[in-house]
């Protein structure tokens, strides 16, 4: 008989003895943790693909602040390419009181020129491809505009000065960002409306875009010359650098998302790890008695490798299967955040699946397994003799090996590696050392207790290791959905709580330079509360201390977004009490009109700037020069005008701009937002509130997929609490039957166990409801400054959560335990 | 049906102690298991105490035997996770009694423990273990103590102390004793003494 055949026939009598079960678990777990988060990002990364050439609508796109000239298209059109035109802006829409800040798309009749624009009648419904643009009068809202405005074909919608007829509804657009909705809702209009909506003037901040398409030669040749003619001030974009940034920000959501899952990988292995061990154990005799029939090593090997292979593909499957469940699940979690439907994922996610699978069993379970062929077969005759003792590198490190090849195989970034093992391992061990600590402390009440809680708490202290194990697992999982669900909220509602009453919620830009005064007039009249006015002007940075912005290397994409994009600036007289100068001094009289910049201490840092450096700027096709004469810091969420970049007074007044401010309209009265609308109509106005609004829900709704791969880590947690159930099921069964011999009825011994559940589920609790709570303290001090008192509902949750969930799943695994008869201490005598 | 133990019929008498023997297999085990009502026979009445053990179930016997029996075991059967005094505790405690500390160290002290109470079992020797195991037997003044070949795992001199304890302390406290051992100088102490042969009963053999 082979060693094959002896496998496979005794791989059902394996099954019935439970680790391999736990094997397959455990695997199947950690398998859909990464698989799951894998098949969501391929999805995505699917879709932008799909989408990638369609992303501007165009092959190239040139964007200005400015009126384009049309020596551009003149000669794109020489070159043989199509062109199209489009202008966008934000501005409140409204339909009677009923009104919404929207991103307005104005469009020429060649729009789009690659990609599709999708219309149906009626909001969310199926859409039909259409060419051309909406008629002049008539415009196309989409599916979230027309819903918030309850808007339908032949609503009269008032945009600025003009009041327009939706035609149809809006379905996609190829600019509409390639998988992630927009804040805002929009809404397409034909360009030849939009000088009846005044809500051009200028200054006004706006973007206008020439689109570009034609053959790639073509493209590529007018793209060159198109770098050499443009202005400073123009933007250019093309497919082949902004499809890769986007999916490289999918890439980086993803690996942030399987590193979440990793936690939960991690646990499973260590279940893998318990598993194996008791397998081995129960196994020992009789591969020393197979050995005493003639058994070689490679034969005994070869049986428990065969199941463990046999295993291990079978949990693959299953993992993969549910990783694609799951990932539905978390598509559904993001619905209204992602755009339209996604494609269907590819397969490589099942290559994820089963290396996982590979890594876990190889690292965790193989170890002991080669350790259980060198069982002497002597140990039929002395049951004290085991395998010899492993090397610590054998049995150590295909474990090691593992968990770095997982880690690092997800993040692909050293920097990136390092700071998540070493914050893990820093944070596994303060909260083991902690679940250390309570499970001692914990074991010094069993005294003042009754019986069943003594024995409950006495088990926990027996299996230290095993209960500080499983208290990490838990509080780990529990503290971040604590921390996500519980403590953000309460972060965010204290923030909120400590803004003063009279902090500005509307803030309106683009008013023209000389109605500012009437504009000014127009709030007071309605009783608001007015913030200071700041004129703004629109300017792209182009040198740095002499150094061309387009020649320099960036150390983050944030340091780049600053220096790239197109800067508000302003000048003022006055300091606002919400910022304070940390270096260098405000401008005094005599420096007004002279070429001084304070710069704020976000862009400082971020640049690498120092006072005294030099700032060139394109100020609408001016050159300017200014140096940094100080650095401020800015409390952003006053809600009061604030500009990274102040100019001393004096400087730029001559430049063509628009004013900003901001109010508290006490009353969120529809009436007073619209009889302004219609008076200024070039003003854009935003709600604070409905923005803030807006970005919770998307915030929710991204945050609501990783709590659901966090319920992975919890679940893991679960894992390995039946894992180590499992591993101690024969003695618990003998306790059971023991206590049973003594006298102990069935409820008694099932409080017992109950209690060892509850006390491990109340512990882990206690500790996440800790470290949520202190994490909850260091983020309002650290990040937000705002006082803050921890929640007692963290520790309710925490403590209730943990001890029933814990508890439940114990109950789960060792109910058969309770009914061990009593005579079984008789026969294990 | 595999038959284990056959037509037994026997009466023990109040503060009686009573060894069985017999060879391995022959039942004694299975008799004791009966006899404590940790088992229950396929037919056939036993009666413990005064109570019908037979018409008694599962939990019901459980309360039976936290109030009048004790047990002593050949691998003594302590709970690893308690300590030696919370071992003693444990009967008294499952009985509802209230003063669970005081009568375990009392116990404990009458078999020479009163300095290993907050020992575990793994820390004490295997003599003491079993002394352990038989303050827990004692510790509610049982009305039967149950001991299966309390000597078993024991070498001579120690077992030799071991029966001694046993029977003094059985001698104090006036308690029904039925011992299962192969020893036949620890049956010899006993004031009757049955051997079990093929699951039948023979009577007055010492």
């Amino acid at each position: 008989m082979n060693a094959l055949t002896i496998a496979l026939r005794t791989l059902l009598r394996e099954w019935r003895s439970g680790e391999l079960g736990v094997l397959v678990l455990a695997i199947t777990v950690a398998v859909a943790a990464l698989t799951g988060v894998g098949f969501l990002v391929d999805r995505i990364g699917i879709a932008v693909d799909n989408q990638a050439g369609e992303v501007l609508a165009a092959d190239l796109r040139l964007e200005s602040p400015q009126p384009i000239d049309n020596a551009a298209v003149d000669e794109a059109k020489r070159r043989g390419l199509r062109t199209a035109s489009q202008t966008g802006m934000f501005s409140v829409v409204f339909n009677g009181d009923d009104s919404q800040l929207t991103a307005i798309r104005a469009v020429s009749a060649e729009y789009p020129l690659r990609g599709k624009v999708l219309l149906s009648n009626e909001p969310f419904g199926v859409g039909t491809v259409v060419h051309g643009n909406p008629a002049r009068g008539e415009v196309w809202p989409d599916s979230r505009l027309a819903a918030a405005l309850n808007a339908g074909v032949g609503t009269q919608l008032s945009i600025g000065a003009r009041q327009f007829r939706v035609s149809r509804i809006l379905i996609s657009r190829p600019d509409q960002g390639a998988t992630f909705v927009d804040l805002a809702p929009a809404l397409l209009m034909n360009e030849a409306d939009i000088d009846a909506t005044q809500l051009i003037q200028p200054g006004s901040r706006l973007t206008r875009s020439r689109l570009f398409a034609g053959e790639r030669a073509d493209v590529q040749s007018f793209e060159e010359w198109l770098k050499e003619h443009k202005k400073d001030s123009e933007r250019l974009l093309d497919v082949d650098e902004t499809a890769p940034q986007i999916k490289n920000a999918i890439d980086r959501s993803g690996r942030f998302l399987s590193l979440a899952s990793l936690v939960a990988v991690l646990l499973c292995a260590i279940a893998v790890a318990m598993a194996a061990r008791r397998y081995v154990q129960r196994h020992l005799d009789s591969v020393a008695l197979m050995k005493t029939l003639g058994a070689t090593r490679a034969f005994t090997l070869t049986v428990s490798l065969t199941q463990l292979v046999m295993v291990g593909l079978l949990a693959a499957i299953l993992g993969s299967l549910l990783g694609f469940g799951a990932q539905v699940w978390l598509v559904v979690a993001l619905k209204g955040l992602l755009k339209g439907d996604l494609p269907a994922p590819g397969l490589a996610p099942l290559g994820i699946g089963f290396l996982t699978a590979i890594a876990v069993l190889g690292g965790f379970a193989l170890p002991p397994l080669l350790q259980l062929s060198r069982t002497p077969a002597l140990r039929v005759l002395r049951r004290d003799i085991g395998p010899p003792p492993p090397l610590v590198i054998l049995a150590f490190g295909p474990a090691v090996i593992a968990i770095v090849f997982l880690i690092y195989w997800v993040l692909r970034d050293l920097a990136v590696f390092i700071g998540f093992v070493v914050g893990l391992a820093a944070f596994v061990l303060v909260v083991a050392g902690a679940g250390w600590l309570l499970v001692k402390l914990t074991n010094r009440f069993r005294g003042r207790v009754g019986v069943s809680w003594r024995y409950g708490i006495a088990n926990l202290g027996r299996r230290r290791t095993e209960s500080v194990v499983q208290l990490t697992a838990f509080a780990h999982g529990l503290m971040m959905l604590l921390l996500l669900a519980v403590v953000r909220n309460d972060l965010l509602n204290d923030w909120r709580r400590s803004l003063p009453a009279d902090t500005p919620n509307f803030f309106f830009i683009n008013i023209p330079p000389d109605e500012h005064e009437n504009f000014g007039r127009f709030l007071a009249e309605r009783g608001a509360e007015r913030a200071r006015a700041l004129p703004m002007v629109r300017a792209r940075m182009t040198h740095i201390n002499g150094k061309a912005i387009d020649d320099m290397k960036f150390d983050s994409p944030r340091a780049k977004e600053f220096a790239t994009r197109d800067q508000n600036i302003t000048w003022a007289e006055q300091l606002g009490s919400d910022n304070v100068i940390t270096d260098g001094h405000w401008f005094t009289k005599d420096e007004y009109g002279k070429p001084l910049v304070s710069v704020s201490s976000e862009y400082m840092s971020e640049l690498k700037l120092r006072i005294g450096d030099q700032l060139q700027f394109d100020v609408s096709g001016e050159t300017r020069t200014a140096t940094i004469s100080s650095a401020r810091k800015v409390k952003w969420d006053s809600f009061q005008p604030n500009f990274f970049l102040m100019f001393s007074p004096g400087l730029l007044e001559g430049s063509q701009g628009t004013w900003m401010t901001a109010a508290h309209l006490e009353a969120k009265d529809p009436k007073t937002i619209a009889d302004l609308v219609r008076r200024f109509p070039s003003v854009s106005v935003f709600n604070v509130d409905e923005l803030l609004t807006q970005v919770r829900s998307i915030i929710d709704k991204a945050l609501a997929a990783v709590q659901s791969v966090f319920l992975f880590t919890l679940l893991a947690g679960l894992v390995v609490l039946i894992a180590a159930v499992q591993a101690s099921r024969e003695e618990r069964r003998y306790e059971s039957a023991m206590l049973r011999t003594l006298g102990a009825n069935r409820s008694t011994v099932l409080k017992g166990l109950l209690a060892e559940f509850a006390s491990l589920g109340v512990l882990s609790g206690f500790l996440a409801a800790a470290g949520a709570s202190i994490a909850g303290v260091f983020i309002a001090n650290r990040v937000l400054q705002i006082p803050y008192t921890p929640d007692p509902l963290v520790w309710v949750y925490g403590l209730a959560g943990g001890g029933l969930l814990v508890c439940f799943a114990g109950w789960l695994a060792t109910r058969s335990v309770v009914n061990q008869p009593p005579v079984l201490t008789l026969r294990s005598g | 049906m595999l038959t284990i133990v056959n037509d037994v019929s026997l009466d023990i008498a109040a503060g009686e102690s009573v060894a069985i023997i017999g060879t391995s297999g022959a039942g004694k085990s299975t008799l004791l298991a009966l006899l404590a009502g940790l088992d229950t026979p396929s037919s056939g009445r036993i009666t413990l105490a005064g109570a019908d053990l037979t018409s008694l179930d599962e939990d019901g016997r459980a309360r039976l035997r936290a109030e009048r029996v004790g047990f002593v075991f050949q691998s003594f059967h302590l709970v690893p996770s308690l300590t030696a005094l919370e071992n003693v505790m444990l009967p008294l405690e499952l009985a509802g009694r209230r003063d669970a500390r005081e009568g375990a160290l009392d116990t404990l002290r009458r078999v020479g423990l009163e300095h290993r109470t907050g020992h575990y079992p793994r820390q004490l020797s295997g003599g003491e273990q079993q002394r352990v195991a038989i303050a827990r037997a004692f510790v509610t003044r049982p009305a039967v103590l149950f001991a299966d070949e309390p000597t078993g795992n024991l070498d001579t001199h120690t077992g030799d102390r071991i029966v001694s304890l046993l029977f003094d302390l059985n001698a104090q406290s006036n308690t029904t004793l039925v011992l299962v051992t192969h020893d036949r100088g620890v049956a010899g102490r006993c004031g009757r003494v049955l051997q079990m042969d093929s699951g039948e009963l023979k009577q007055g053999l010492a």
